[in-house]
């Protein structure tokens, strides 16, 4: 004896369809990054090309004008600020992006998908950490060409490293941050400039000694002078440390200055993010 | 009785003092396509981000599939596909990753979002270019990805703003062609667009949206006939104008408008009136104006249109 169970089925055009959950999400997230750096490699070299004319335009035209107190020459000096200088780089291509998606409708669409919203930022932010530890391969090759050297061991050195990734993943959030509030692609990029005088008021490419009092206060308080003086700390290469606390505890300082800026930016980004144009 | 594929009442929704939508109500039975007409700045784009859970309304209710477009926003966004005003397709990447990429965040697996995407790209004859990186297509070709990308997930629902605007003549073919074959499949559509003849060839039902109201709806034939017909009449000599403006205003119900440099005077007769040719002629004759020309014709979308709206020219094209 059998009973048959009828079940109503639900007429197709009611039954939502599935989602994918929030791994998934950021790994299609990233994907969607990693595929369009793959179809355009030209946007990774891109994105040396300009550090790389810097070594070349500071290192070897002014670098002879330069003294890098204590001793050791300018390039090896000018290294470290230069990586870090590439890791700040990345908030111009970030913010544009996010800036170009709002504008095309692509950000709308993403949201009306079924997708966990911060899923698709994470795996964004993912995909250029990986982008930013690539670039770290060419940049180094770079150094070691022009004479700078890594002189504590590899240890420290990859803590450098992790620094240097660090602090990109970090201006990664604050570009998604800002991208999305200009919503507005030629914004993004008219913003995009004034990341250059915020790269210069640092220890990057001069020692902040020779600054008058007020400038030097605020170039070793800037971030950036704390993660370049931690590189030059690790990778034990020359060059005068400053008197403010971040630049006398550099590691430290990029730390605490990381954590302080993704404990801002990243719940700006998200809450841009999925109340865009609510 | 089944439950409207889209049931909207009383829906507001002011960006700071701009009143976008004043009081929406719209009812989209499930299987129609519905023809949401109106000008620029009508708030049809504002209607359709509410109703996709893209912007928070301000009052009033919106539901999709049955499901509240508020508080069921996530079992909305499993019913729906959009494709909005912009080809919201991913430049860099080719139109097959754009595919694979929506089927994906959509919970189809690798696989499945591979082989969803090959079935689309066949079907909407996309095959060729698809591994072409979007960036190199025409506009006509990214608008036809983006709809095809609203597809994905075969959405019981689909919205499309504006889907033919600034395309070529053959382009919009293709994507007419392509949304009655999904209207026929049973997909709800509704559709955003300026363009009358647009609403005529694709819609059950037609809204048209003035200033964030439906001033009026109905099935395309019943707001031709609630216009009458239509009458043109080009005098021989400029002089005759005013005269004809007068026999025409006495005879119709519409209010007669005169272009001087084409010598014509055009008016709608009215709902239920019917004017004959001989009668016209005869009366246009006792008036003293020698016609060169008069025709009636039924009337088009653009004349309910223009008629709803009162303000020739801002739906010109
Ligand atoms: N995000 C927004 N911020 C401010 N005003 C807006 C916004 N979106 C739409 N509006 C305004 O709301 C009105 C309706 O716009 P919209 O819905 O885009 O109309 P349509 O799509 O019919 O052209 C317009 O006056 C427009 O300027
Ligand atoms: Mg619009």
């Amino acid at each position: 004896m059998t009973t048959t169970a009828t079940t109503a089925a639900a007429p197709a055009a009611t039954t939502p369809g599935r989602r994918a959950g929030p791994v998934s999400d950021t790994l299609t997230s990233a994907l969607r990054v990693l595929l369009a750096y793959r179809r355009s490699p030209g946007l990774v070299l891109a994105s040396l090309a300009v550090p790389v004319a810097m070594v070349l335009v500071f290192g070897y035209v002014f670098g002879s004008a330069m003294t890098v107190p204590g001793s050791g020459n300018y390039r090896e000096f000018l290294m470290p600020g230069l990586f870090v200088m590439v890791a700040v780089n990345g908030l111009m291509p970030t913010m544009v992006g996010a800036a170009r998606d709002v504008g095309r409708g692509l950000t709308d669409r993403m949201r009306s998908m079924p997708v966990s919203r911060s899923a698709l930022l994470l795996g964004q932010a993912l995909a250029d950490l990986l982008v930013g530890v690539v670039v770290l391969v060419p940049l180094t090759l770079v150094g070691l060409a022009v004479g700078w050297r890594i002189r504590d061991g590899l240890g420290p050195a990859l803590g450098a490293y992790g620094l240097l990734v660090l602090f990109r993943s970090v201006m990664t959030w604050v570009g998604t941050y800002l991208g999305l509030a200009a919503g507005k692609e030629e914004m993004a990029a008219q913003l995009s400039v004034l990341t250059f005088p915020l790269a210069m008021v640092t220890n990057a490419f001069v020692p902040t000694g020779g600054m008058p009092g007020w400038l030097r206060t605020v170039a070793e308080w800037n971030p950036i002078s704390a993660v370049v003086a931690a590189c030059r700390r690790l990778f034990d290469n020359p060059g005068a440390v400053g008197e403010a606390w971040p630049v006398q505890h550099p590691v430290t300082a990029t730390l605490l200055w990381s954590g302080l800026l993704l404990a801002v930016f990243v719940p700006l980004a998200v809450r841009k993010f999925a109340s865009h144009g609510r | 009785m089944t439950e409207a594929a889209i049931a909207v009442v009383g829906l507001r929704k002011s960006f700071g003092k701009t009143a976008a939508l004043r009081g929406l109500d719209l009812t989209v039975p499930a299987g129609t396509v519905c023809g949401l007409l109106g000008p620029n700045g009508a708030g049809k784009t504002t209607a359709v981000r509410v109703l996709a859970t893209l912007a928070a309304p301000d009052a009033g209710s919106a539901r999709v599939n049955g499901f509240d477009v508020v508080r069921q926003a996530a079992q909305v966004r499993r019913s729906i596909g959009l494709a909005g005003q912009h080809a919201a397709v991913e430049e860099g990447i080719t139109g097959r990753d754009n595919l694979r990429l929506i089927g994906r965040y959509h919970g189809l697996g690798s696989r499945g979002a591979r082989s969803r995407a090959d079935d689309l790209l066949e079907r909407f004859d996309l095959a060729e270019v698809a591994d072409r990186l979007v960036r190199t297509y025409s506009g006509g070709l990214r608008r036809r990805l983006d709809l095809v990308a609203s597809l994905v997930t075969a959405p019981p629902v689909l919205f499309l703003d504006e889907p033919t605007t600034g395309l070529d003549p053959r382009s919009r073919q293709e994507i007419w062609d392509a949304v009655r074959e999904l209207a026929e499949g049973g997909t709800t559509v509704l559709l955003t667009t300026q363009y009358l003849d647009e609403a005529d060839r694709l819609a059950d039902a037609v809204a048209v949206l003035d200033h964030g109201t439906v001033i009026e709806h109905g099935t395309p034939g019943r707001l031709k006939a609630a216009i009458g017909i239509r009458i043109e009449v080009t005098v021989a000599q400029a002089a005759q104008l005013d005269t004809a403006v007068r026999v025409l205003a006495d005879l119709a119900a519409g209010v007669p408008v005169a272009d001087p440099a084409e010598r014509r005077v055009e008016v709608t007769s009215g709902a239920g009136r019917t004017i004959a040719l001989p009668q016209l002629v005869r009366e246009l004759d006792a008036a003293g104006v020698s016609a060169q020309d008069v025709a009636l014709r039924t009337p088009s979308l653009d004349d309910v249109f223009l008629a709803l709206t009162a303000a020739p020219g801002r739906a010109a094209r």
